[in-house]
C-alpha cells in the first residue's frame, strides 16, 4: 500500500514539479517568468539562430567556448564561430548605457543569475563589444549593430 | 583540449611534415612547396616552421621617445594606477650611460621571447608556455599568480595585476591575480600584422624596430640579422632570445 501511494505521490508531483519549469523555458523569449534574455543582434544563418541549434547552445555553450579557448591560446586558432568575443559581439549591445556583466539584464548574467551559476570569464574578458584600432584594421569589428539591414531582412526573432 | 588529443595532433603533424619534406625535395632544388605565409588562415594551428623575432636598432632609438611604450599601452589598454612599482609594464625604455665617456643611449626592453624561457621552466601549473612559433605567453586560465616566473625572468619583463580591471580589450584579456607580459601582439601576428610597438616606431619613421620570421631566410628580419652585427641581452645565459639588439 505504501509503495503504491509513493508511486502515486511521485507521479502526482511530477507535473507539478516540471510544468512551471518547462513553461518558463518556453516563454523565456516573452520574458514571462524565466530570465530576461536580451535578443541577439543577428542570426548565424538563414536557417539557424545561433552558431549551433539554440537548445544545444543552452545546454553546452560552455563546452564550445572551453574547446575554443585552448585552441586559441595555445595553438593560435582564431576562428570566430565559437569565439567568446563573437558571443559578446552578437549578444551584447555596444551602446554606452548597455547593461554590464554585473547586471541581470546582461545576456550572460541573466541566465547565470537565474540558474545560480558563478562564472569568472569577465574578470578578464570584455563584457561588451569594444571598438579599437586593431579591430578596425582587421575588419573584425563588424558589430551587428552596424548592420541593421541584415537584421531587417532576416527578421530578428532570435536571442 | 586533452593531452591525448594533443599527442595525436603532434603525431599527425610529424607525419605530414615528413611527407611535405619528401614532396618538397622532389620538385626542384630551392623550390619549396610549403611557404611560410605572413597571415595564416584563421583555423590553422601555429607551427614551429615560423619563429617570430625582433631586431631593435638602438642607434635609431631616440632618447626621450616612447612611441613604442605608448602604442603598447594603448593596444592592450594598460592603464596605470599611479603605482609605478606595480603598474603593468610590457615594454619600457631603458637608459644606459657609459660612466667613463658620458655616452647615453636608450632602448626598449620587452619580453625577449626566449627559445629556452626560464619563466616556462619554473611555472608550477603550465600556465607559462611557449607557442610553437616561439611566442612566450601566459595562459591566464591556468595561472595561479604565484609569480615564480617574475622571479625567474632575467629581463624583468613580467607584471602581476594587483587591481580589478574593467574594459579590457577583447583580443587582450587581462585580470587581477595573474601574471602577464608582452605577447608580441599575438592577436596581430596571427592576423598577419606586426606588433603595435613596431608599427608605431615605423609610422613615426624611426624604423628602429624590425619584426619578422627568423626561420625565413628571406624575411626582412633575417636579412638584417645576417647583414649587421647584433647581440642578445645576457646572451651568456644561453636562452637564445627572440629579440636582438644592434648598437649595444
Amino acid at each position: 500500500m505504501i509503495k503504491y501511494s509513493l508511486i502515486i505521490l511521485i507521479f502526482g508531483l511530477l507535473p507539478g514539479v516540471y510544468t512551471p519549469a518547462m513553461a518558463a523555458d518556453a516563454s523565456a523569449e516573452e520574458n514571462a517568468s524565466g530570465p530576461f534574455i536580451p535578443k541577439a543582434q543577428r542570426r548565424y544563418s538563414a536557417t539557424q539562430d545561433c552558431v549551433e541549434p539554440t537548445d544545444e547552445m543552452r545546454s553546452n555553450h560552455m563546452k564550445y567556448i572551453l574547446d575554443q579557448r585552448d585552441a586559441t591560446v595555445h595553438e593560435g586558432v582564431r576562428t570566430r564561430q565559437y569565439s567568446l568575443v563573437e558571443c559578446i559581439n552578437c549578444h551584447v549591445s555596444d551602446a554606452a548605457d548597455a547593461p554590464r556583466v554585473d547586471s541581470e539584464k546582461h545576456f550572460c548574467n541573466s541566465c547565470h543569475t537565474y540558474t545560480g551559476v558563478s562564472i569568472d570569464c569577465f574578470q578578464c574578458h570584455a563584457d561588451r563589444p569594444v571598438k579599437s584600432r586593431f579591430l578596425s584594421l582587421t575588419g573584425s569589428d563588424s558589430h551587428p549593430a552596424r548592420q541593421p539591414q541584415e537584421l531587417a531582412n532576416e527578421g530578428a526573432g532570435n536571442e | 583540449m586533452s593531452k591525448e588529443s594533443n599527442i595525436d595532433i603532434y603525431r599527425r603533424r610529424f607525419l605530414s611534415g615528413s611527407a611535405a619534406t619528401a614532396a618538397g625535395l622532389a620538385v626542384a632544388p630551392g623550390v619549396l612547396l610549403t611557404e611560410v605565409a605572413q597571415a595564416k588562415p584563421a583555423d590553422a594551428v601555429v607551427t614551429s616552421d615560423v619563429r617570430w623575432g625582433m631586431l631593435i636598432d638602438t642607434n635609431k632609438c631616440n632618447n626621450g621617445c616612447d612611441d613604442c611604450v605608448t602604442a603598447c599601452n594603448e593596444e592592450h589598454n594598460l592603464e596605470g594606477f599611479g603605482r609605478p612599482s606595480t603598474d603593468a609594464q610590457w615594454i619600457r625604455k631603458v637608459t644606459l650611460k657609459d660612466k667613463q665617456t658620458g655616452y647615453v643611449q636608450t632602448l626598449p626592453v620587452l619580453c625577449q621571447h626566449c627559445e629556452h624561457p626560464p619563466c616556462v621552466d619554473v611555472c608550477p601549473t603550465g600556465a607559462s608556455f611557449k607557442r610553437a612559433d616561439g611566442i612566450v605567453l601566459v595562459d591566464k586560465h591556468i595561472c595561479i599568480g604565484c609569480r615564480y616566473c617574475m622571479m625567474a625572468c632575467p629581463y624583468k619583463a613580467r607584471s602581476f595585476i594587483h587591481e580589478s580591471l574593467q574594459d579590457q580589450m577583447p583580443y587582450s584579456p587581462r585580470g587581477k591575480g595573474t601574471v602577464e607580459s608582452c605577447t608580441f601582439c599575438v592577436h596581430r601576428v596571427d592576423a598577419g600584422m606586426t606588433p603595435a610597438c613596431v608599427e608605431a616606431c615605423t609610422a613615426e619613421n624611426h624604423n628602429a624596430m624590425t619584426f619578422g620570421d627568423m626561420n625565413d631566410p628571406d624575411s626582412e628580419l633575417s636579412l638584417q640579422l645576417k647583414q649587421h652585427n647584433s647581440r642578445q641581452i645576457r646572451a651568456d645565459l644561453g636562452l637564445n632570445t627572440g629579440v636582438h639588439y644592434r648598437g649595444i
